[in-house]
C-alpha cells in the first residue's frame, strides 16, 4: 500500500450496486486472460445511469469509449457503495481500469471484504458527505497513513476514518500474504 | 449469546465470542457456481499450486445455475472449467448442466439436497447465500479470494456481527407472504440498515411459515446489507432436513439473556401487501398506494420467488383466468420444475394452470433475475415496466438500464399479471 496516492476523482451517488459497477452480462470474461481481463476495465461503472456518471454534471463515462483504462484514480461515492451481489469482479473491474482507492460514506460488507482480501483497492470511509465537496476531475491527494484526503483544486482537506484492522491485510498485499505472514497457511508453492 | 454468536464460537473452537471481534472459523460447506467458481479456482491454483487439492472434497458443493440456457460461449466455457475442476478433484457434489443431476438455483438446491443443517456454517460465492440461515445455521456470501482461501484451508476470517431481532406477531393473513414481511423490513431500515449485522427472525408468524417461505425472509437479508439472516430451528426445520439427509446436526438457540443490537416488532395482522418501487429494494410502498401503475410484463422466479410455494400462490390466482401481459414462469430448480407438473390445485396441475393462463414457461436457473447474456429467457431489453418476485431492482438488474422493476410477492405479481396494472391481491383472492 503506497503511503501517498495522487490523481483525479470520479464522483458518483448513493447505493451504487455491483450491477452498476460491472453489469452481469460482462461477468463471463476470464479474469486471467489478458485479452479478456482488460474488458473489465472497459466496462467498469458502465451500469451507472448516464445522468449519474461523474457528478455533478453526469454523462462522464468512467472509462472512455474504446479504452480499457480510466483516467480516474479515485472513486468518490455516497452511502452503501458496492451493495448487491458478491461478485469480486466489481473491485477487480475498478482496479483493472486503473482506480487505486475508493472514498465512500459507507460500504456494503461483501464489497468491502473483497476489496481488502483481494488487495484490489483501498476502501476509505469519509466522515463528511464528500460527493458534495468534490467534483469529477478534481485533483486529489490521499495520504493513506494519516487517513487524509486533500482536494488540490479547491484547497480543501478532509480527515477520513482510519482503516483499522484491515490495514494489516492491505499492507501485506492480500489475505493470502497476510495469512502466510501470520503463519495461518504455509508459504507460497 | 445469540444463535449467530454461538455458531461462530463453536466453529472458532471457542466458548464465547463478542460482536466486533475478528475470528478465524472452520467452514462446514463451501458452495460456488458458474460465475464465481472459475475465478475462485484460478486464485486457488495461483496460491496453493497447480496440483493442490481442496481441503475436503466432501465439503465443496458446485452448482452451476446463473448462465445456463444461453448460446454465449464464454458462459459455456465457465461451466466447462467447473467440469474439469470437479473431475480433477473428484468432487462428489458437482451438479453438472445437461445431466440428470443438474439442479438450478444454488440456494434452493442446497436446501433440497440436504446441505443446510441446523448449527452448521456455510459460505458461498454468492450474496444470497444468507438464504440458508432459515435452517438455524450461519451462512453468508463472500468473493472469489475468500472462497479460494477456504478451498485451500477450510478457514475464513469473520467479524462477529451484532444481531438485530425482528419479531413478527400474529397469524399471517392469506393475502400476505414472507416476501411482504421482508420488503416491509427493508423499506423500514433501508438497504444499509443491517450492514455488518445479523438479522434474526422470530415470532408466531415466522414459525407458522414453511421452510420455503422462511427462506424468502433470510434470502433478502442481504438487501438490507445484512451479513446473515437466521431463524432458530423448530420441528418444521428438523422434519425438512431429516427428509433430505442423514448427516448429524446440532440445533442451536439464542439464550434468553442474549444481547441484541436492536429489536423491531411487527403485527402481521395489520400489515398490507407491499412492493419495492424502482430502483431500490428499500423503496417501499403499499400495493394499495401504487395500484393501477401500468405494467409491461410479470416475472415469477429466482431464489426468492421461484420456489414451489411461490408458484402455488401464483396458481391460486391464475387458475381459470388469463394474463394480459407477458408473464414469465422460471422454476428455481429442476425439482420444482418437475413438481409443477404433479402438484395440483383443485384438479389441475400448476403447469397446466400457467399454460392455460398464457404464461411463458422457462427452465430451472437464475434466468433473468440478474439480466445475464442477451438471449436469456425473460431478460429486459428496453424500457419495460416489470413486476417481479425477484430480490433486486437496481438499475439494469434484469438486463436493461432503462427498464423499471417493482419487487412484490407472487400473489401480487399474479394479480397484476391478470390486469396489466399493479393490483392488490386482496381484490382478486376469493
Ligand atoms: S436467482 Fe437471482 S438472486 Fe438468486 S442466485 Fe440466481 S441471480 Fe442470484
Amino acid at each position: 500500500m503506497d503511503s501517498v496516492i495522487r490523481g483525479e476523482a470520479y464522483v458518483v451517488g448513493d447505493a451504487i450496486d455491483t450491477d452498476q459497477i460491472i453489469p452481469a452480462e460482462h461477468l463471463v470474461y476470464s479474469l486471467k486472460r489478458p485479452d479478456e481481463r482488460r474488458l473489465y476495465g472497459r466496462y467498469a461503472m458502465s451500469g451507472v445511469p448516464a445522468s449519474g456518471q461523474g457528478l455533478p454534471q453526469g454523462h462522464v463515462p468512467f472509462t472512455a469509449l474504446d479504452s480499457f483504462r480510466s483516467r480516474f484514480t479515485f472513486v468518490v461515492a455516497g452511502t452503501n457503495f458496492g451493495c448487491g451481489s458478491s461478485r469480486e469482479h466489481a473491485p477487480f473491474a475498478l482496479a483493472e481500469a486503473g482506480a487505486r482507492a475508493v472514498i465512500a460514506e459507507s460500504y456494503a460488507r461483501i464489497f468491502f471484504r473483497n476489496t481488502v482480501d483481494g488487495g484490489f483497492l483501498i476502501p476509505f470511509e469519509c466522515i463528511e458527505r464528500l460527493i458534495s465537496r468534490i467534483q469529477t476531475g478534481d485533483m486529489l491527494e490521499l495520504d493513506t497513513v494519516q487517513a487524509r484526503l486533500t482536494n488540490e483544486d479547491r484547497g480543501d482537506s478532509f480527515t477520513l476514518r482510519p482503516l483499522g484492522d484491515v490495514a494489516r491485510i492491505l499492507q501485506a498485499g492480500d489475505v493470502f500474504a497476510y495469512a502466510r505472514q501470520a503463519g495461518l497457511i504455509p508459504m507460497a508453492p | 449469546m445469540t444463535i449467530t454468536e454461538k455458531i461462530l464460537a463453536s466453529h472458532a473452537g471457542r466458548q464465547r465470542v463478542t460482536p466486533g471481534e475478528n475470528i478465524w472459523v472452520d467452514v462446514d460447506i463451501l458452495m460456488t457456481h458458474d460465475v464465481c467458481g472459475p475465478p475462485t479456482v484460478d486464485i486457488f491454483k495461483r496460491e496453493f499450486g497447480e496440483d493442490a487439492r481442496v481441503w475436503d472434497a466432501n465439503r465443496v458443493v458446485v452448482m452451476p445455475d446463473h448462465y445456463i440456457f444461453t448460446a454465449n460461449h464464454h458462459a459455456h466455457r465457465n461451466v466447462q472449467l467447473l467440469r474439469t475442476f470437479a473431475q480433477e478433484q473428484s468432487l462428489p457434489h458437482f451438479y453438472d448442466v445437461g445431466t440428470p443431476r443438474y439442479k438450478g438455483v444454488c440456494h434452493v438446491a442446497l436446501a433440497e439436497e440436504g446441505f443446510n443443517r441446523p448449527g452448521s456454517l456455510l459460505i458461498g460465492t454468492d450474496s444470497h447465500t444468507c438464504t440458508s440461515g432459515a435452517f438455524g445455521m450461519f451462512s453468508t456470501g463472500v468473493g472469489n479470494t475468500d472462497a479460494a482461501l477456504i478451498m485451500g484451508t477450510g478457514k475464513i476470517w469473520l467479524r462477529v456481527p451484532d444481531t438485530m431481532r425482528f419479531i413478527f406477531d400474529g397469524a399471517l393473513p392469506p393475502y400476505l407472504m414472507a416476501k411482504d414481511l421482508i420488503l416491509a423490513v427493508i423499506g423500514d431500515i433501508g438497504c444499509d440498515g443491517a450492514t455488518y449485522r445479523a438479522m434474526e427472525f422470530v415470532g408466531e408468524a415466522v414459525y407458522s411459515l414453511s421452510m420455503q417461505e422462511r427462506m424468502t425472509l433470510t434470502n433478502m437479508a442481504i438487501e438490507a446489507g445484512g451479513k446473515n439472516g437466521v431463524i432458530a430451528p423448530d420441528e418444521v426445520t428438523v422434519r425438512y432436513v431429516r427428509e433430505r439427509t442423514d448427516a448429524p446436526f446440532e440445533e442451536v438457540y439464542s439464550d434468553a439473556g442474549a444481547r441484541y443490537y436492536s429489536e423491531h416488532r411487527y403485527d402481521v395482522r395489520t400489515m398490507e401487501p407491499v412492493v419495492a418501487k424502482p430502483h431500490r429494494p428499500d423503496n417501499k410502498a403499499k400495493v394499495s398506494e401504487v395500484a393501477g401503475t401500468r405494467l409491461d410484463r410479470a416475472y415469477v422466479g429466482s431464489c426468492t420467488g421461484g420456489k414451489l410455494e411461490d408458484f402455488e400462490a401464483a396458481a391460486r390466482i391464475l387458475k381459470g383466468r388469463e394474463v394480459v401481459i407477458d408473464t414469465y414462469i422460471v422454476p428455481a430448480t429442476t425439482e420444482i420444475g418437475r413438481a409443477l407438473h404433479h402438484t395440483m390445485h383443485d384438479d389441475e396441475s400448476l403447469h397446466g394452470i400457467f399454460e392455460s393462463a398464457g404464461c411463458l414457461m422457462g427452465q430451472a436457473s437464475c434466468g433473468a433475475c440478474l439480466g445475464g447474456p442477451k438471449d436469456t429467457f425473460g431478460r429486459n431489453m428496453g424500457h419495460e415496466v416489470v413486476i417481479s418476485t425477484t430480490n433486486r431492482n437496481f438499475p439494469g438488474r434484469m438486463g436493461s438500464k432503462q427498464a423499471s422493476v417493482y419487487l412484490a410477492s407472487p400473489l401480487t405479481v399474479a394479480a397484476s399479471a391478470l390486469s396489466g396494472v399493479i393490483t392488490d391481491p386482496r381484490t382478486v383472492l376469493c
